[in-house]
């Protein structure tokens, strides 16, 4: 016993001053973090608190200097006053109708690419998938002006279609993460559904997409939210003012009323809230869904 | 035996057949997006860069004259040079405060899906929205930035009227929209194996070199992508400056063209004055210089270290 203990106990009693130090070490790297953290979240919230703080002023109280941190009498009538300045639900409607039909390809196509380059073996298939794969890293305006052109050869300018219509043939980056999702699903799944005599499109259908719902719910969000942040697409297409989407609306609103900052500021607070509820409501799936792709930012 | 192998062998590829036909098909939308939307537009730039293209009139071969007028172009002698201030510049100031961000965030407080919320939710709203914000917050006079500078005796700076502060303007608001990489760092560092840190402490590594030692080389592949993927988009750069600087006239590009970017006087070249074939021209010199920023980064790409989890 003596002699076991012995070679034992010194280094027990490292173990525990180590515990020590290390624990007051951490305390201090902890309380620093909490103020660094603290004071960067405060600096990454203001301008967000200032939006809504300005869009809540005064015409003439946005002016003033020092400026009110808080408004002295907030006018919660700017933020209707700003759905009427510009054709807010109408920009609203157009983004939505423009995210649904996005979202509705995205899934139809994503899954079905996913699924073929995923659970189905064939000789070449990684050579294409590396080939659709690099597509991610094309600068965009290679092939901006061509499909213009043809665009305007087809009558599409001032259309939605231009926007919507790439959606339905697949996105390299939702194929990617759908096929990293199919791959680890176990193969004795489709076998038993094989043996059942079911075909491909009935093991997607009915063995695949039930297992999928997660994976295509985070498509379909940062889908959404890839539409509603879209800026260049629209400019370049949406050339018939009826057809604007609310960031397109929102900039011609500020070239055109640059003044009256209180009302774009309450104009863009209402255009950031779709976005916003969505991340409340759906929060853990945006956070996975990160972690997943490592989606540009 | 030849009686018994024969149809075996034929059936094989009877399947084999079979999944290659269904694997096909399920891909279709890929290959014919990749032909549609990819492939025969790249062709069609390389074709009309040769060429003067107004639409009105069908192309006119021009041979190498675009490109040679883009060697004198000044205008476009400023976007290149702004844009690749920014990838050489903003872009590594942007991730090496993302990965500090990230490093914070990761040490283990409390709230954490609070502050991870704060951080993301710029990278989640419009573009537009935001710079909106931004551009009332950068207003010379009336603008909340100024107002703290001269709290601390600060001249007040022309954060978007003065050329040599358009570019640090846009750096630092880039900071507020880069949510979406910290949080991509963060999930990579939440992987550490925990028991690879502790030895490390017990062997007497202090936390600097715990992170630069055992941390930053475990989340270097993620880094690299991050890298590519922010690269490409620095190139690209667009919506921001544009928001901020373009008027009613669609003029943009700040004071002296301080903030012109190549995406913009693309832009402005293709769809404002339809000048098709310099525009492609521009647009292929974008793709090599993209090309061969990315060849060099994974000729580079040394550093990454790549941890096999199983041995």
């Amino acid at each position: 016993m003596a002699n076991t203990s012995s070679p034992a106990t010194p280094s027990l009693l490292y173990r525990s001053t180590w515990r020590q130090n290390r624990k007051t070490v951490e305390g201090i790297q902890k309380a620093i973090a909490y103020i660094l953290l603290t004071f960067m979240a405060l600096v990454y919230v203001f301008p967000l608190y200032w939006l809504v703080v300005t869009a809540l002023k005064t015409d003439s109280e946005v002016f003033l200097v020092p400026p009110t941190l808080f408004p002295a009498n907030p006018q919660w009538q700017n933020f209707l006053a700003a759905t009427e300045y510009i054709p807010f639900w109408r920009y609203m409607g157009n983004t939505f109708l423009i995210a649904g039909l996005t979202i509705i390809g995205t899934l139809f196509s994503c899954t079905l690419v996913a699924y073929g380059f995923a659970r189905i073996k064939w000789p070449g298939r990684n050579i294409l998938f590396l080939a659709f794969l690099s597509t991610i890293m094309l600068p965009s305006q290679v092939t901006m002006i061509p499909l213009y052109i043809t665009y305007r050869s087809m009558g599409w300018i001032g259309t939605i279609w231009p926007l919507v219509a790439p959606s339905f043939f697949g996105n390299a980056l939702y194929v990617f993460l759908l096929r990293q999702f199919l791959l680890s699903i176990p193969q004795d799944l489709s076998d038993a559904a094989r043996i059942d005599g079911a075909n491909e499109l009935g093991i997607l259908w009915h063995v695949m997409l039930p297992l999928m719902r997660p994976a295509l719910a985070t498509v379909a969000l940062f889908t959404f939210v890839g539409v509603y942040r879209d800026f260049l697409g629209p400019l370049i297409y949406l050339t018939d003012q009826d057809q604007w989407t609310i960031s397109l609306g929102l900039k011609m609103f500020q070239n055109q009323y640059g003044a009256q900052w209180q009302l774009m500021m309450a104009a863009s607070s209402l255009a950031m809230l779709p976005t916003l509820v969505l991340f409340f409501l759906t929060q853990r799936t945006f956070i996975k869904g990160i972690a997943l792709t490592g989606i540009k930012g | 035996m030849t009686a018994i192998s024969l149809p075996r062998r034929a059936r094989m590829t009877v399947s084999q057949w079979r999944s290659l036909r269904n694997g096909l098909l399920f891909v279709s939308p890929a290959i014919i997006g990749l032909a549609i939307f990819t492939i025969w537009p790249i062709a069609q730039s390389l074709y009309y860069s040769f060429t003067d293209y107004n639409i009105l009139q069908p192309p006119y071969w021009f041979g190498l004259e675009n490109y040679e007028d883009l060697l004198k172009d000044r205008v476009f002698g400023i976007a290149l040079s702004n844009t690749l201030i920014m990838v050489l510049i903003g872009l590594p100031i942007h991730l090496i405060f993302d990965i500090l961000m990230a490093l914070l965030l990761n040490s283990k407080v409390r709230g954490l899906p609070l502050y991870r919320t704060i951080f993301y939710i710029p990278s989640i709203t419009p573009v537009v929205a935001s710079a909106i914000v931004w551009l009332w917050l950068f207003n010379g006079q009336y603008g909340i930035l100024n107002v703290i500078l001269r709290w601390f005796g600060i001249a007040p700076i022309g954060w978007l009227t003065d050329p040599n502060w358009t570019k640090p303007a846009l750096i630092f608001m880039g900071l507020w929209f880069g949510g979406n990489t910290i949080l991509v760092y963060l999930a990579g560092l939440q992987d550490v194996p925990e028991e690879m840190l502790e030895a490390a402490e017990l062997d007497g590594a202090n936390a600097l070199q715990k992170t630069w030692k055992i941390t930053l080389p475990m989340i270097s592949p993620i880094i690299f992508y991050t890298m590519i993927i922010n690269i490409i988009g620095y190139f690209q750069y667009f919506s921001e400056a544009w928001v901020l600087t373009a008027n009613r006239e669609g003029a943009a590009g700040g004071p002296a063209n301080s903030i012109l970017f190549y995406s913009m006087y693309l832009y402005q070249t293709a769809f404002q004055q339809f000048k098709m074939g310099y525009a492609s021209a521009m647009a292929w010199i974008l793709f090599l210089i993209v090309l061969v920023a990315t060849v060099i980064l994974f000729r580079t790409s040394g550093w990454v270290y790549y941890h096999a989890e199983n041995t």
